[in-house]
Protein backbone atom coordinates (compact mmCIF):
# COMPACT_ATOMS: atom_id res chain seq x y z
CA UNK A 1 0.00 0.00 0.00
CA UNK A 2 1.10 3.44 -1.25
CA UNK A 3 3.06 4.87 2.04
CA UNK A 4 3.06 1.96 4.11
CA UNK A 5 6.29 0.71 2.58
CA UNK A 6 8.71 2.45 4.30
CA UNK A 7 7.02 0.87 7.72
CA UNK A 8 6.39 -2.68 6.25
CA UNK A 9 9.50 -3.50 5.11
CA UNK A 10 9.90 -7.01 4.07
CA UNK A 11 12.66 -7.81 6.76
CA UNK A 12 10.15 -6.69 9.27
CA UNK A 13 7.51 -8.84 7.70
CA UNK A 14 9.84 -11.89 8.03
CA UNK A 15 10.30 -11.34 11.41
CA UNK A 16 7.27 -10.79 12.45
CA UNK A 17 6.05 -14.22 10.41
CA UNK A 18 9.13 -16.19 11.81
CA UNK A 19 10.42 -15.16 14.97
CA UNK A 20 13.87 -15.77 15.75
CA UNK A 21 14.56 -16.80 19.50
CA UNK A 22 11.24 -17.06 20.63
CA UNK A 23 10.34 -19.01 23.56
CA UNK A 24 11.58 -19.08 27.14
CA UNK A 25 14.63 -19.94 29.38
CA UNK A 26 14.84 -21.42 32.78
CA UNK A 27 14.90 -18.53 35.24
CA UNK A 28 17.15 -18.40 36.72
CA UNK A 29 19.95 -19.28 35.59
CA UNK A 30 18.33 -16.70 32.92
CA UNK A 31 16.91 -13.67 34.07
CA UNK A 32 13.23 -12.32 33.15
CA UNK A 33 11.74 -8.73 32.18
CA UNK A 34 8.72 -7.60 30.90
CA UNK A 35 7.62 -4.86 29.33
CA UNK A 36 4.29 -3.56 28.60
CA UNK A 37 2.98 -0.60 26.03
CA UNK A 38 -0.02 0.96 28.50
CA UNK A 39 -1.67 2.15 25.43
CA UNK A 40 -2.04 -0.88 23.46
CA UNK A 41 -1.94 -3.70 25.47
CA UNK A 42 0.96 -4.91 23.85
CA UNK A 43 3.67 -6.85 26.21
CA UNK A 44 7.39 -8.11 25.46
CA UNK A 45 9.38 -10.43 27.57
CA UNK A 46 12.93 -10.93 27.43
CA UNK A 47 14.91 -13.98 28.87
CA UNK A 48 18.58 -13.36 29.31
CA UNK A 49 21.54 -15.46 30.12
CA UNK A 50 24.85 -13.82 30.43
CA UNK A 51 27.95 -16.07 30.94
CA UNK A 52 30.88 -15.52 33.45
CA UNK A 53 32.37 -14.09 30.85
CA UNK A 54 29.92 -11.51 30.92
CA UNK A 55 28.78 -12.83 27.26
CA UNK A 56 25.08 -13.05 26.18
CA UNK A 57 24.74 -16.82 25.43
CA UNK A 58 21.51 -16.75 25.17
CA UNK A 59 18.17 -14.67 24.49
CA UNK A 60 14.27 -15.59 24.22
CA UNK A 61 11.99 -13.12 23.78
CA UNK A 62 8.01 -13.93 24.53
CA UNK A 63 4.77 -11.95 24.91
CA UNK A 64 2.55 -10.70 21.92
CA UNK A 65 1.80 -7.53 20.06
CA UNK A 66 2.29 -5.75 16.37
CA UNK A 67 4.11 -6.67 13.28
CA UNK A 68 6.26 -3.80 14.53
CA UNK A 69 6.97 -5.07 18.32
CA UNK A 70 7.49 -8.23 17.56
CA UNK A 71 10.02 -7.98 14.39
CA UNK A 72 11.87 -5.67 16.31
CA UNK A 73 12.05 -7.87 19.12
CA UNK A 74 13.22 -10.83 17.28
CA UNK A 75 15.78 -8.73 15.36
CA UNK A 76 17.26 -7.16 18.86
CA UNK A 77 17.53 -11.23 20.22
CA UNK A 78 19.85 -11.82 16.81
CA UNK A 79 21.82 -8.81 17.30
CA UNK A 80 22.71 -9.32 20.86
CA UNK A 81 23.13 -13.28 21.12
CA UNK A 82 26.58 -13.39 21.80
CA UNK A 83 27.62 -10.34 22.16
CA UNK A 84 29.12 -8.52 25.47
CA UNK A 85 27.27 -6.13 27.84
CA UNK A 86 28.92 -3.62 26.76
CA UNK A 87 28.39 -3.92 23.31
CA UNK A 88 24.52 -4.80 24.07
CA UNK A 89 24.40 -1.41 25.72
CA UNK A 90 25.84 0.58 22.60
CA UNK A 91 23.49 -1.56 20.22
CA UNK A 92 21.16 0.21 22.50
CA UNK A 93 22.01 3.45 22.23
CA UNK A 94 22.18 3.52 18.39
CA UNK A 95 18.24 1.66 18.01
CA UNK A 96 17.14 4.48 20.24
CA UNK A 97 19.17 6.84 18.02
CA UNK A 98 18.03 5.15 15.12
CA UNK A 99 14.76 5.68 16.38
CA UNK A 100 15.09 9.16 17.72
CA UNK A 101 12.77 11.51 15.52
CA UNK A 102 15.15 14.69 16.63
CA UNK A 103 18.22 12.89 14.78
CA UNK A 104 16.10 11.84 11.53
CA UNK A 105 14.70 15.21 11.17
CA UNK A 106 11.41 14.50 10.11
CA UNK A 107 9.71 17.83 10.56
CA UNK A 108 8.26 17.09 15.16
CA UNK A 109 9.91 19.49 17.30
CA UNK A 110 12.44 17.30 18.28
CA UNK A 111 11.34 16.82 21.70
CA UNK A 112 11.31 13.33 23.15
CA UNK A 113 9.82 13.55 25.89
CA UNK A 114 6.41 14.99 24.26
CA UNK A 115 6.19 11.15 22.62
CA UNK A 116 7.01 9.87 25.85
CA UNK A 117 9.92 8.24 24.18
CA UNK A 118 13.23 7.47 26.10
CA UNK A 119 15.69 8.15 23.38
CA UNK A 120 19.15 7.82 25.66
CA UNK A 121 17.83 6.02 28.76
CA UNK A 122 19.66 5.13 31.33
CA UNK A 123 22.25 3.74 28.99
CA UNK A 124 24.10 6.69 28.29
CA UNK A 125 22.85 10.18 26.83
CA UNK A 126 24.29 12.20 24.03
CA UNK A 127 27.44 12.24 24.71
CA UNK A 128 27.77 8.68 23.96
CA UNK A 129 26.76 9.29 20.22
CA UNK A 130 30.62 8.60 18.88
CA UNK A 131 30.96 5.58 20.52
CA UNK A 132 27.64 4.35 19.32
CA UNK A 133 28.07 5.13 15.80
CA UNK A 134 30.65 2.48 15.33
CA UNK A 135 28.13 -0.17 15.46
CA UNK A 136 26.88 -1.68 12.82
CA UNK A 137 22.90 -1.96 13.13
CA UNK A 138 22.60 -4.27 10.61
CA UNK A 139 19.02 -5.43 9.87
CA UNK A 140 17.67 -3.43 12.33
CA UNK A 141 18.49 -0.31 9.79
CA UNK A 142 14.67 -1.60 8.18
CA UNK A 143 13.02 -0.11 11.33
CA UNK A 144 14.45 3.23 10.19
CA UNK A 145 11.25 3.90 8.72
CA UNK A 146 8.91 3.47 11.75
CA UNK A 147 9.92 7.06 12.66
CA UNK A 148 7.96 8.50 10.10
CA UNK A 149 5.06 6.65 11.84
CA UNK A 150 5.74 8.36 15.76
CA UNK A 151 2.91 6.41 17.33
CA UNK A 152 5.08 3.44 16.06
CA UNK A 153 8.00 4.19 17.99
CA UNK A 154 7.08 2.87 21.46
CA UNK A 155 6.23 -0.69 19.38
CA UNK A 156 9.80 -0.68 18.35
CA UNK A 157 11.46 0.28 21.25
CA UNK A 158 9.25 -2.13 23.95
CA UNK A 159 11.68 -4.95 23.44
CA UNK A 160 15.14 -2.78 23.72
CA UNK A 161 13.87 -1.40 26.97
CA UNK A 162 12.93 -4.58 28.72
CA UNK A 163 16.83 -5.70 27.20
CA UNK A 164 18.36 -2.25 29.04
CA UNK A 165 16.51 -3.16 32.35
CA UNK A 166 17.70 -6.74 32.25
CA UNK A 167 21.26 -6.06 31.77
CA UNK A 168 20.94 -3.41 34.28
CA UNK A 169 19.44 -5.91 36.83
CA UNK A 170 22.33 -8.34 35.62
CA UNK A 171 24.77 -6.59 36.53
CA UNK A 172 23.47 -5.06 39.46
CA UNK A 173 22.08 -8.96 41.02
CA UNK B 1 -37.48 11.09 10.18
CA UNK B 2 -33.81 10.46 9.25
CA UNK B 3 -31.42 12.97 10.14
CA UNK B 4 -30.70 15.65 7.06
CA UNK B 5 -28.19 14.31 4.71
CA UNK B 6 -25.97 17.46 5.05
CA UNK B 7 -25.24 16.86 8.93
CA UNK B 8 -21.67 16.56 7.69
CA UNK B 9 -21.44 19.84 7.12
CA UNK B 10 -22.21 20.88 10.45
CA UNK B 11 -18.92 18.99 11.56
CA UNK B 12 -16.11 21.58 10.28
CA UNK B 13 -13.37 19.03 11.12
CA UNK B 14 -14.27 16.18 9.00
CA UNK B 15 -14.11 18.53 6.11
CA UNK B 16 -10.52 17.10 5.66
CA UNK B 17 -7.75 14.84 3.93
CA UNK B 18 -5.57 12.32 5.19
CA UNK B 19 -2.91 10.69 3.34
CA UNK B 20 -4.99 11.79 0.33
CA UNK B 21 -8.00 10.82 1.42
CA UNK B 22 -11.45 12.51 2.54
CA UNK B 23 -11.32 11.62 6.49
CA UNK B 24 -13.50 9.51 7.52
CA UNK B 25 -13.71 9.42 11.36
CA UNK B 26 -15.41 6.31 12.91
CA UNK B 27 -13.92 6.93 16.51
CA UNK B 28 -16.40 8.70 18.05
CA UNK B 29 -17.09 5.80 21.12
CA UNK B 30 -12.80 7.38 21.99
CA UNK B 31 -14.51 11.15 21.63
CA UNK B 32 -16.74 12.97 19.39
CA UNK B 33 -16.52 15.89 17.10
CA UNK B 34 -17.98 18.97 17.37
CA UNK B 35 -20.87 20.74 15.34
CA UNK B 36 -19.84 24.56 13.98
CA UNK B 37 -22.52 25.57 16.22
CA UNK B 38 -20.62 24.11 19.81
CA UNK B 39 -17.53 25.71 18.02
CA UNK B 40 -19.12 28.88 18.01
CA UNK B 41 -20.79 28.91 21.63
CA UNK B 42 -17.93 28.59 23.22
CA UNK B 43 -16.23 31.37 21.52
CA UNK B 44 -19.18 33.60 21.77
CA UNK B 45 -18.76 32.75 25.83
CA UNK B 46 -15.49 34.30 26.06
CA UNK B 47 -15.99 37.28 23.55
CA UNK B 48 -19.04 38.09 25.82
CA UNK B 49 -19.94 36.39 28.73
CA UNK B 50 -16.62 35.54 30.47
CA UNK B 51 -16.50 36.54 34.16
CA UNK B 52 -15.82 34.11 37.56
CA UNK B 53 -19.30 32.07 38.46
CA UNK B 54 -21.10 32.92 41.66
CA UNK B 55 -18.88 35.53 42.84
CA UNK B 56 -18.99 38.76 41.39
CA UNK B 57 -22.01 41.29 42.19
CA UNK B 58 -21.30 42.86 38.86
CA UNK B 59 -23.76 42.28 35.49
CA UNK B 60 -21.32 40.48 33.55
CA UNK B 61 -20.78 37.88 36.29
CA UNK B 62 -24.75 37.47 36.94
CA UNK B 63 -24.47 36.85 32.94
CA UNK B 64 -21.70 34.00 33.21
CA UNK B 65 -23.46 32.44 36.39
CA UNK B 66 -26.56 31.97 34.21
CA UNK B 67 -24.76 30.93 31.36
CA UNK B 68 -23.70 27.72 33.74
CA UNK B 69 -26.99 27.49 35.53
CA UNK B 70 -28.65 27.60 32.47
CA UNK B 71 -26.66 24.98 31.41
CA UNK B 72 -27.22 22.66 34.77
CA UNK B 73 -31.37 23.16 34.08
CA UNK B 74 -30.85 21.66 30.12
CA UNK B 75 -28.42 19.12 31.45
CA UNK B 76 -30.85 17.82 34.30
CA UNK B 77 -33.95 18.32 31.38
CA UNK B 78 -31.95 16.24 28.85
CA UNK B 79 -31.89 13.07 31.73
CA UNK B 80 -34.79 14.07 33.25
CA UNK B 81 -33.33 14.57 36.53
CA UNK B 82 -36.12 15.57 39.23
CA UNK B 83 -34.33 19.01 39.86
CA UNK B 84 -30.98 20.56 38.61
CA UNK B 85 -29.61 20.46 42.13
CA UNK B 86 -28.97 16.89 40.99
CA UNK B 87 -26.47 17.53 38.33
CA UNK B 88 -22.61 17.69 39.06
CA UNK B 89 -20.17 19.11 36.97
CA UNK B 90 -17.13 17.05 36.81
CA UNK B 91 -14.16 16.98 34.14
CA UNK B 92 -15.37 13.66 32.73
CA UNK B 93 -16.79 10.40 33.49
CA UNK B 94 -13.74 9.26 35.25
CA UNK B 95 -13.89 11.70 37.60
CA UNK B 96 -17.86 11.41 38.53
CA UNK B 97 -17.16 7.73 39.14
CA UNK B 98 -13.88 8.69 41.51
CA UNK B 99 -16.40 11.55 42.96
CA UNK B 100 -19.16 8.51 43.72
CA UNK B 101 -16.37 6.02 45.04
CA UNK B 102 -14.25 8.50 47.09
CA UNK B 103 -17.34 10.43 48.42
CA UNK B 104 -20.33 7.91 48.96
CA UNK B 105 -17.73 4.74 49.02
CA UNK B 106 -15.88 6.15 51.18
CA UNK B 107 -18.87 6.79 53.72
CA UNK B 108 -20.44 4.17 53.12
CA UNK B 109 -18.36 1.34 52.64
CA UNK B 110 -16.46 -0.94 55.08
CA UNK B 111 -14.13 -4.15 54.89
CA UNK B 112 -15.64 -6.50 53.42
CA UNK B 113 -18.64 -4.64 52.02
CA UNK B 114 -18.99 -5.45 48.23
CA UNK B 115 -19.38 -3.87 45.59
CA UNK B 116 -21.01 -5.90 42.21
CA UNK B 117 -19.43 -4.78 38.92
CA UNK B 118 -19.22 -6.50 35.60
CA UNK B 119 -16.57 -8.02 33.67
CA UNK B 120 -17.21 -5.68 30.30
CA UNK B 121 -16.66 -2.29 32.66
CA UNK B 122 -14.47 0.19 31.12
CA UNK B 123 -11.20 0.74 33.53
CA UNK B 124 -13.20 4.06 34.95
CA UNK B 125 -15.52 1.97 36.56
CA UNK B 126 -13.01 -0.43 37.82
CA UNK B 127 -9.88 1.08 39.17
CA UNK B 128 -11.70 3.58 41.38
CA UNK B 129 -13.37 0.18 43.36
CA UNK B 130 -9.76 -0.93 43.34
CA UNK B 131 -8.49 1.58 45.01
CA UNK B 132 -11.20 1.25 48.09
CA UNK B 133 -10.34 -2.33 47.71
CA UNK B 134 -6.88 -1.48 48.94
CA UNK B 135 -7.94 1.44 51.09
CA UNK B 136 -10.85 0.39 53.04
CA UNK B 137 -10.79 -3.67 52.47
CA UNK B 138 -13.94 -3.62 50.18
CA UNK B 139 -14.99 -7.22 48.34
CA UNK B 140 -15.23 -6.83 44.38
CA UNK B 141 -17.36 -9.12 42.80
CA UNK B 142 -17.80 -9.46 39.28
CA UNK B 143 -20.46 -9.99 36.69
CA UNK B 144 -19.24 -12.74 34.05
CA UNK B 145 -19.70 -11.94 30.38
CA UNK B 146 -20.95 -14.88 28.13
CA UNK B 147 -20.17 -15.95 24.76
CA UNK B 148 -22.76 -13.88 23.09
CA UNK B 149 -21.14 -10.20 24.90
CA UNK B 150 -24.47 -10.20 27.06
CA UNK B 151 -23.94 -10.36 31.00
CA UNK B 152 -24.47 -13.57 32.49
CA UNK B 153 -26.88 -12.85 35.38
CA UNK B 154 -27.41 -16.02 35.95
CA UNK B 155 -25.72 -15.64 39.15
CA UNK B 156 -27.02 -12.19 39.87
CA UNK B 157 -28.91 -13.27 43.00
CA UNK B 158 -25.87 -14.32 44.66
CA UNK B 159 -23.83 -11.71 43.82
CA UNK B 160 -26.27 -9.20 44.94
CA UNK B 161 -26.47 -10.65 48.39
CA UNK B 162 -25.58 -8.60 51.02
CA UNK B 163 -24.22 -6.13 48.35
CA UNK B 164 -23.82 -2.47 48.71
CA UNK B 165 -23.83 -1.31 45.18
CA UNK B 166 -23.88 -2.27 41.75
CA UNK B 167 -22.35 -0.29 39.08
CA UNK B 168 -22.44 -0.82 35.56
CA UNK B 169 -21.92 0.22 32.68
CA UNK B 170 -25.48 0.95 29.99
CA UNK B 171 -23.50 0.39 26.81
CA UNK B 172 -20.02 -1.30 26.41
CA UNK B 173 -17.50 0.53 24.86
CA UNK B 174 -16.05 -2.61 23.47
CA UNK B 175 -19.35 -4.70 22.16
CA UNK B 176 -21.83 -2.10 21.94
CA UNK B 177 -24.48 -4.42 24.35
CA UNK B 178 -26.49 -2.78 25.56
CA UNK B 179 -27.32 -3.38 29.62
CA UNK B 180 -30.94 -4.45 31.07
CA UNK B 181 -30.43 -0.84 33.45
CA UNK B 182 -33.99 -0.87 34.64
CA UNK B 183 -34.30 -4.23 35.14
CA UNK B 184 -30.56 -4.58 36.76
CA UNK B 185 -31.72 -1.50 38.79
CA UNK B 186 -35.15 -3.71 40.46
CA UNK B 187 -32.30 -6.40 41.21
CA UNK B 188 -30.03 -3.84 43.09
CA UNK B 189 -32.66 -2.44 45.19
CA UNK B 190 -34.45 -5.76 46.01
CA UNK B 191 -30.84 -6.77 47.60
CA UNK B 192 -31.07 -3.19 49.18
CA UNK B 193 -28.13 -2.42 47.30
CA UNK B 194 -27.70 1.10 45.10
CA UNK B 195 -27.36 1.14 41.18
CA UNK B 196 -24.61 3.39 39.52
CA UNK B 197 -24.78 3.57 35.73
CA UNK B 198 -21.85 4.69 33.53
CA UNK B 199 -23.51 6.12 30.78
CA UNK B 200 -21.02 7.70 28.93
CA UNK B 201 -21.94 5.33 25.46
CA UNK B 202 -25.39 5.33 25.96
CA UNK B 203 -26.24 9.34 26.82
CA UNK B 204 -25.18 10.45 23.96
CA UNK B 205 -26.67 8.29 21.31
CA UNK B 206 -30.30 6.99 23.43
CA UNK B 207 -33.02 8.84 24.54
CA UNK B 208 -32.22 8.60 28.55
CA UNK B 209 -34.75 8.94 31.56
CA UNK B 210 -32.71 8.28 34.85
CA UNK B 211 -36.28 7.99 36.69
CA UNK B 212 -37.38 5.30 34.09
CA UNK B 213 -33.71 3.88 34.47
CA UNK B 214 -34.56 3.51 38.33
CA UNK B 215 -30.88 4.79 38.78
CA UNK B 216 -29.62 6.10 41.79
CA UNK B 217 -26.36 7.49 40.17
CA UNK B 218 -25.28 7.58 36.74
CA UNK B 219 -22.01 9.31 34.87
CA UNK B 220 -21.56 10.62 31.67
CA UNK B 221 -18.71 12.83 29.63
CA UNK B 222 -19.31 15.66 27.60
CA UNK B 223 -17.03 14.83 24.92
CA UNK B 224 -18.57 12.04 23.67
CA UNK B 225 -21.90 13.88 22.52
CA UNK B 226 -20.50 16.94 20.55
CA UNK B 227 -19.68 18.34 23.58
CA UNK B 228 -16.10 20.05 24.25
CA UNK B 229 -13.43 18.29 26.16
CA UNK B 230 -13.24 18.87 30.04
CA UNK B 231 -17.24 18.82 31.17
CA UNK B 232 -18.42 15.67 32.90
CA UNK B 233 -21.69 14.90 34.42
CA UNK B 234 -22.37 12.93 38.16
CA UNK B 235 -26.06 12.40 38.40
CA UNK B 236 -27.60 11.45 42.19
CA UNK B 237 -30.82 11.26 43.34
CA UNK B 238 -30.60 14.93 45.56
CA UNK B 239 -31.06 12.71 49.24
CA UNK B 240 -27.53 10.69 48.43
CA UNK B 241 -26.03 14.00 47.12
CA UNK B 242 -27.64 15.86 50.41
CA UNK B 243 -25.64 13.09 52.65
CA UNK B 244 -22.88 12.43 50.59
CA UNK B 245 -19.46 14.59 52.71
CA UNK B 246 -17.43 16.75 49.65
CA UNK B 247 -14.81 15.31 47.39
CA UNK B 248 -12.39 18.30 46.92
CA UNK B 249 -12.10 20.63 49.43
CA UNK B 250 -11.88 24.66 48.70
CA UNK B 251 -13.15 27.62 47.54
CA UNK B 252 -17.30 27.23 45.79
CA UNK B 253 -18.02 24.05 47.60
CA UNK B 254 -18.55 26.23 51.26
CA UNK B 255 -20.67 28.24 52.58
CA UNK B 256 -18.27 29.48 55.51
CA UNK B 257 -14.27 28.72 56.51
CA UNK B 258 -13.22 29.67 59.96
CA UNK B 259 -9.74 28.67 61.59
CA UNK B 260 -11.61 25.86 63.38
CA UNK B 261 -13.09 23.81 60.36
CA UNK B 262 -15.71 25.00 57.07
CA UNK B 263 -19.15 24.60 56.60
CA UNK B 264 -20.06 23.15 53.40
CA UNK B 265 -22.22 24.72 50.49
CA UNK B 266 -25.51 23.04 49.15
CA UNK B 267 -25.88 20.72 46.64
CA UNK B 268 -24.85 20.16 43.84
CA UNK B 269 -21.97 23.32 44.63
CA UNK B 270 -21.05 21.00 47.57
CA UNK B 271 -18.96 18.88 44.91
CA UNK B 272 -17.76 21.53 42.79
CA UNK B 273 -14.38 22.89 44.59
CA UNK B 274 -12.67 25.84 42.50
CA UNK B 275 -13.71 27.71 39.44
CA UNK B 276 -15.81 25.41 37.09
CA UNK B 277 -15.50 24.95 33.35
CA UNK B 278 -18.31 27.41 32.33
CA UNK B 279 -17.09 27.64 28.60
CA UNK B 280 -17.33 23.51 28.74
CA UNK B 281 -20.51 23.63 29.72
CA UNK B 282 -21.97 26.52 27.67
CA UNK B 283 -20.59 23.81 24.71
CA UNK B 284 -22.70 20.97 26.11
CA UNK B 285 -25.42 22.93 26.77
CA UNK B 286 -25.68 23.67 22.98
CA UNK B 287 -24.97 20.27 22.22
CA UNK B 288 -27.87 19.20 23.48
CA UNK B 289 -29.34 21.74 21.57
CA UNK B 290 -28.23 20.18 18.51
CA UNK B 291 -29.01 16.55 19.52
CA UNK B 292 -32.64 17.58 20.50
CA UNK B 293 -33.07 19.45 17.23
CA UNK B 294 -32.09 16.17 15.24
CA UNK B 295 -34.46 14.24 18.44
CA UNK B 296 -32.54 11.27 20.43
CA UNK B 297 -34.68 9.28 18.85
CA UNK B 298 -33.79 10.36 15.24
CA UNK B 299 -30.34 9.72 16.32
CA UNK B 300 -30.73 6.09 17.73
CA UNK B 301 -32.64 4.84 14.57
CA UNK B 302 -29.82 6.20 12.46
CA UNK B 303 -27.60 4.53 14.47
CA UNK B 304 -28.96 1.32 14.86
CA UNK B 305 -29.80 1.36 10.67
CA UNK B 306 -26.46 1.80 10.18
CA UNK B 307 -24.73 -0.97 12.74
CA UNK B 308 -26.83 -2.64 10.98
CA UNK B 309 -25.82 -1.97 7.68
CA UNK B 310 -21.81 -2.18 8.84
CA UNK B 311 -22.71 -5.79 10.56
CA UNK B 312 -24.23 -7.08 6.97
CA UNK B 313 -21.32 -4.87 4.74
CA UNK B 314 -18.66 -5.92 6.67
CA UNK B 315 -19.55 -9.72 7.04
CA UNK B 316 -20.31 -10.09 3.53
CA UNK B 317 -17.69 -8.40 2.38
CA UNK B 318 -15.11 -10.10 4.35
CA UNK B 319 -16.88 -13.35 5.28
CA UNK B 320 -14.43 -15.26 7.89
CA UNK B 321 -11.33 -13.18 7.66
CA UNK B 322 -13.46 -10.62 10.42
CA UNK B 323 -14.77 -11.44 13.71
CA UNK B 324 -17.47 -8.66 15.12
CA UNK B 325 -17.35 -8.77 18.79
CA UNK B 326 -20.87 -8.29 20.48
CA UNK B 327 -24.75 -9.13 20.28
CA UNK B 328 -25.49 -10.01 16.75
CA UNK B 329 -29.02 -7.73 16.81
CA UNK B 330 -28.31 -4.16 15.42
CA UNK B 331 -31.30 -3.35 18.12
CA UNK B 332 -29.52 -4.91 21.35
CA UNK B 333 -26.09 -2.74 20.80
CA UNK B 334 -25.23 1.05 19.56
CA UNK B 335 -23.09 1.65 17.50
CA UNK B 336 -19.39 -0.04 18.51
CA UNK B 337 -18.08 -2.05 16.76
CA UNK B 338 -14.84 -4.32 18.19
CA UNK B 339 -13.97 -6.36 15.10
CA UNK B 340 -10.28 -9.13 14.72
CA UNK B 341 -9.31 -8.72 11.30
CA UNK B 342 -7.62 -12.48 9.74
CA UNK B 343 -5.37 -12.37 13.07
CA UNK B 344 -3.76 -9.53 12.14
CA UNK B 345 -2.69 -7.15 15.09
CA UNK B 346 -5.27 -4.00 15.59
CA UNK B 347 -2.04 -1.62 15.06
CA UNK B 348 -1.53 -3.13 12.49
CA UNK B 349 -5.09 -3.04 10.93
CA UNK B 350 -5.60 0.26 12.01
CA UNK B 351 -1.93 1.33 10.47
CA UNK B 352 -3.78 0.91 7.07
CA UNK B 353 -6.44 1.90 7.64
CA UNK B 354 -5.30 5.42 8.69
CA UNK B 355 -3.40 5.18 5.31
CA UNK B 356 -7.16 5.38 3.83
CA UNK B 357 -7.90 8.16 5.78
CA UNK B 358 -10.21 6.10 8.14
CA UNK B 359 -9.72 7.12 11.55
CA UNK B 360 -10.46 3.73 13.86
CA UNK B 361 -9.42 2.63 17.24
CA UNK B 362 -6.91 -0.32 18.21
CA UNK B 363 -6.02 -1.01 21.45
CA UNK B 364 -7.80 -2.54 24.89
CA UNK B 365 -10.06 0.32 24.91
CA UNK B 366 -9.19 0.89 28.92
CA UNK B 367 -11.18 -2.92 29.17
CA UNK B 368 -8.88 -5.01 29.61
CA UNK B 369 -10.80 -7.40 31.93
CA UNK B 370 -12.76 -7.78 28.78
CA UNK B 371 -10.07 -8.36 26.46
CA UNK B 372 -9.13 -11.21 28.64
CA UNK B 373 -12.65 -12.39 28.23
CA UNK B 374 -12.66 -12.18 24.19
CA UNK B 375 -9.14 -13.72 24.44
CA UNK B 376 -7.65 -10.99 22.86
CA UNK B 377 -4.98 -8.11 23.90
CA UNK B 378 -6.74 -6.16 22.02
CA UNK B 379 -9.27 -5.14 19.15
CA UNK B 380 -9.98 -2.88 16.23
CA UNK B 381 -12.96 -0.49 17.24
CA UNK B 382 -15.21 1.49 15.03
CA UNK B 383 -17.82 3.25 16.21
CA UNK B 384 -20.83 5.60 14.90
CA UNK B 385 -22.40 8.89 15.61
CA UNK B 386 -24.74 11.09 14.00
CA UNK B 387 -22.57 12.34 11.52
CA UNK B 388 -21.16 8.98 9.83
CA UNK B 389 -23.32 7.50 6.89
CA UNK B 390 -23.13 4.59 4.80
CA UNK B 391 -20.26 5.62 2.36
CA UNK B 392 -17.65 6.06 5.80
CA UNK B 393 -19.02 1.74 6.27
CA UNK B 394 -18.53 1.48 2.54
CA UNK B 395 -14.88 3.00 3.15
CA UNK B 396 -13.98 0.66 6.01
CA UNK B 397 -14.79 -2.52 4.23
CA UNK B 398 -13.25 -1.29 1.00
CA UNK B 399 -9.63 -0.70 2.83
CA UNK B 400 -9.64 -3.63 5.00
CA UNK B 401 -8.71 -5.17 2.16
CA UNK B 402 -5.58 -3.47 1.50
CA UNK B 403 -4.77 -5.51 5.13
CA UNK B 404 -4.13 -8.78 2.90
CA UNK B 405 -2.09 -6.61 0.65
CA UNK B 406 0.37 -6.37 3.62
CA UNK B 407 -0.31 -9.05 5.73
CA UNK B 408 -1.83 -11.97 3.91
CA UNK B 409 0.53 -14.75 4.59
Amino acid sequence: MVGLEDLYREIILDHYRTPRNRGELETPPAHRVESFNPLCGDEIIVYLHVNDEGLIDDIATGGQGCSISQSSASMMSVAVKGKTIEEARKLIVAFKRLMSIYENDIGGDGSETALGIDIDGENGGPNETDSSEDIKLGDLEALRGVVKFPIRIKCATLSWNALAQALDEVTVG
Amino acid sequence: MNLPATIKADFPLLDQRFHGHKLVYLDSANTSQKPQVVIDAICDYYQTTNANVHRGSYELAVKATDALEGARDKVADFINARSSSEIVFTKNATESMNLLARSWGQQNLKAKDAVVISEMEHHANIVPWHILREQQGIELRWIPVDQSGHLDLSNLDRLLDGAKLLSVTAMSNVLGTLNPIAALAQRAHDAGALIAVDASQYVPHIPTDVQALAADFLVFTGHKMLAPMGIGVLWAKAELLEAMPPFLGGGEMILNVTKDGFTCNEVPWKFEAGTPMVAEAVGLACAIDYLRELGMDNVRRHEVELTAYALRTLNERHGDKITIHGPTEPAERGGVMSFAYNDVHPHDVTQVLDQAGIAVRAGHHCAKPLMKVLGAHATSRASVYVYNDQSDIDSLAVALSAVDDIFAF
